[in-house]
């Protein structure tokens, strides 16, 4: 079970999942990220609701996408901002995940951005802090990357519109794939006419179909009609045997290229959450093709990742709004 | 009772008396907005209105949090070294307009900045005065004023908690 995300109704106090999260109050986050988008087109891009505020990005695994758009999203709501990546912290000598968060705390932070190899583990943190420091997951082992999913959803409907009108393809290695996940929830909750999984069984968890979406491992069948293709990273770093039997033999069969692109609507937006592995997953001519997506989700990251440090810190306290 | 009409002309006669400044008008939503389009359309002006949303400068965020509807901030044309007239429908605690004016300063540096409202109530918490004013309207501490619209622009005057 995870800790409850929201203190009181309406509010969220940490950032978790995208398992509990209405259609609605997704479409609140969606909202306030379109007002963000603004101040990155500014000469100062820069608002001052954070200040005083410290972030600290606790990284137990590597990112470049991610916690640089944190970073950038904290620091244009001029909060401080301290990175620690793994690789230079204590647990190195064994310090356990939650001793080096009491001792972040007794720094006084006030948000902690945690990326970690483990399921649950930004949700262990969550139910340890106290009430005034919130915590975001950026992703835990294979369970959720809800920022992720959440900027793809902006993605989707800045380009595309209204959910309940499209068919979304999820493609790839939906197995070891947390971003997966927080999509196929947000894009139930959000009401998606149809969401589809494409890959093969081996990569495909078992009865996903439960999560609502149809399975289907024939791309060709997969990828017809869909408006949104959502192309994800194969992991090999999560594989512990032979799930696929080579890398070429993976691009022939799921491979997104050109031809294959031409099955979908011929509006159809391709996206890829990063880092992508050109010609093992998606051909480098649809990555950069006219109906590749992909830099712009990067682009709106730092909007969506504002909103949901922005919600999170004015949640502290307080009942109702002044006028 | 304010009449609407009477108070939107004091302001736009106050507004032309900047004429020769050639003012640049930033309203600020909603209802300033409202009000800044009404006198921007009274004096006729070619450049088009400003617009700020305040959201993100309120001084009560870490008490009430973000409101999920904010809308744009948006400035069509350089504000550095312009005479601005920034008008808002009610001037109350001041606090709005000293957030108004951080934003306008993190977009540009204004010759200088004038402040137009609609109405002037009682109840100042910061040393903000009205440049250019409608009406002036005294109320209790748990009365609230507030600007109806857009069309036609109305006023509403409530008790707390109603």
């Amino acid at each position: 079970m995870m800790a409850a995300q929201s203190g009181s109704a309406h509010r969220l106090r940490h950032f978790l999942t995208t398992e509990d999260l209405s259609g609605g109050a997704i479409g609140e986050i969606l909202d306030t990220a379109e007002s963000f988008i603004s101040v990155g087109e500014r000469e100062i891009k820069k608002v001052p609701l954070l200040r005083g505020k410290t972030i600290v990005n606790l990284f137990f695994e590597s990112s470049t996408r991610t916690r640089t758009t944190f970073e950038i999203a904290g620091k244009r709501l001029s909060a401080d901002i301290i990175n620690i990546n793994t690789s230079v912290s204590a647990t190195q000598k064994g310090e356990s995940l939650l001793d080096t968060v009491r001792n972040l705390e007794a720094m006084h932070t006030d948000l902690f951005v945690i990326r970690h190899p483990l399921s649950g583990a930004a949700d262990l943190v969550a139910r340890s802090v106290p009430p005034h420091v919130h915590v975001v997951n950026a992703g835990d082992g294979r369970h959720a990357h809800p920022t992720q999913g959440l900027l793809d959803m902006f993605t989707i409907r800045r380009y595309k519109g209204d959910f309940r009108q499209l068919t979304v393809a999820i493609v790839g290695d939906v197995l070891h794939s947390r971003v997966a996940r927080s999509q196929i929830h947000a894009l139930t909750a959000l009401g998606t006419k149809e969401v589809r999984v494409v890959g093969p069984r081996s990569l495909l968890p078992a009865a996903v179909e439960t999560l609502g979406v149809r399975a289907h491992t024939d791309m060709a069948t997969g990828l017809s009609g869909a408006d949104v293709i959502i192309m994800l990273r194969l992991q090999f770093e999560r594989m512990s045997g032979a799930l696929i039997p080579s890398a070429h033999e993976y691009f022939d069969l799921y491979g997104l290229t050109r031809e294959r692109l031409a099955l979908a609507d011929k509006d159809a937006i391709v996206m890829h959450p990063g880092p992508m592995n050109r010609g093992l997953e998606i051909a480098s001519d649809v990555a950069d093709g006219p109906q590749s997506v992909i830099l712009p989700q990067v682009t709106n990251g730092i909007a969506v990742r504002m909103a949901i440090l922005a919600r999170l810190a004015g949640a502290s306290a307080g009942e109702g709004r002044a006028s | 009772m304010i009449d609407v009409e009477e108070a939107l002309a004091r302001v736009i006669d106050g507004a032309r008396a900047f004429g020769e400044r050639k003012p640049l008008l930033i309203g600020i939503h909603t209802g300033g907005v409202w009000v800044a389009e009404r006198v921007h359309e009274g004096l006729g002006l070619d450049e088009p209105l400003g617009t700020l949303d305040i959201s993100f400068y309120r001084d009560d965020f870490s008490r009430v949090g973000i409101h999920p509807q904010v809308k744009t901030s948006h400035l069509p044309v350089p504000l550095d070294g312009r005479h601005i007239i920034l008008v808002d429908d009610v001037l109350h605690t001041g606090r709005t307009i000293r957030a108004a004016m951080n934003e306008i300063f993190d977009f540009a540096r204004p010759a200088s900045i004038a402040l137009a409202v609609l109405i002037v109530r009682d109840g100042r918490e910061l040393p903000v005065q009205p440049d250019i004013a409608g009406a002036t309207i005294s109320l209790k501490p748990w009365q609230h004023v507030k600007l109806t619209g857009p069309d036609p622009l109305g006023i509403r005057i409530t008790e707390k908690g109603e």
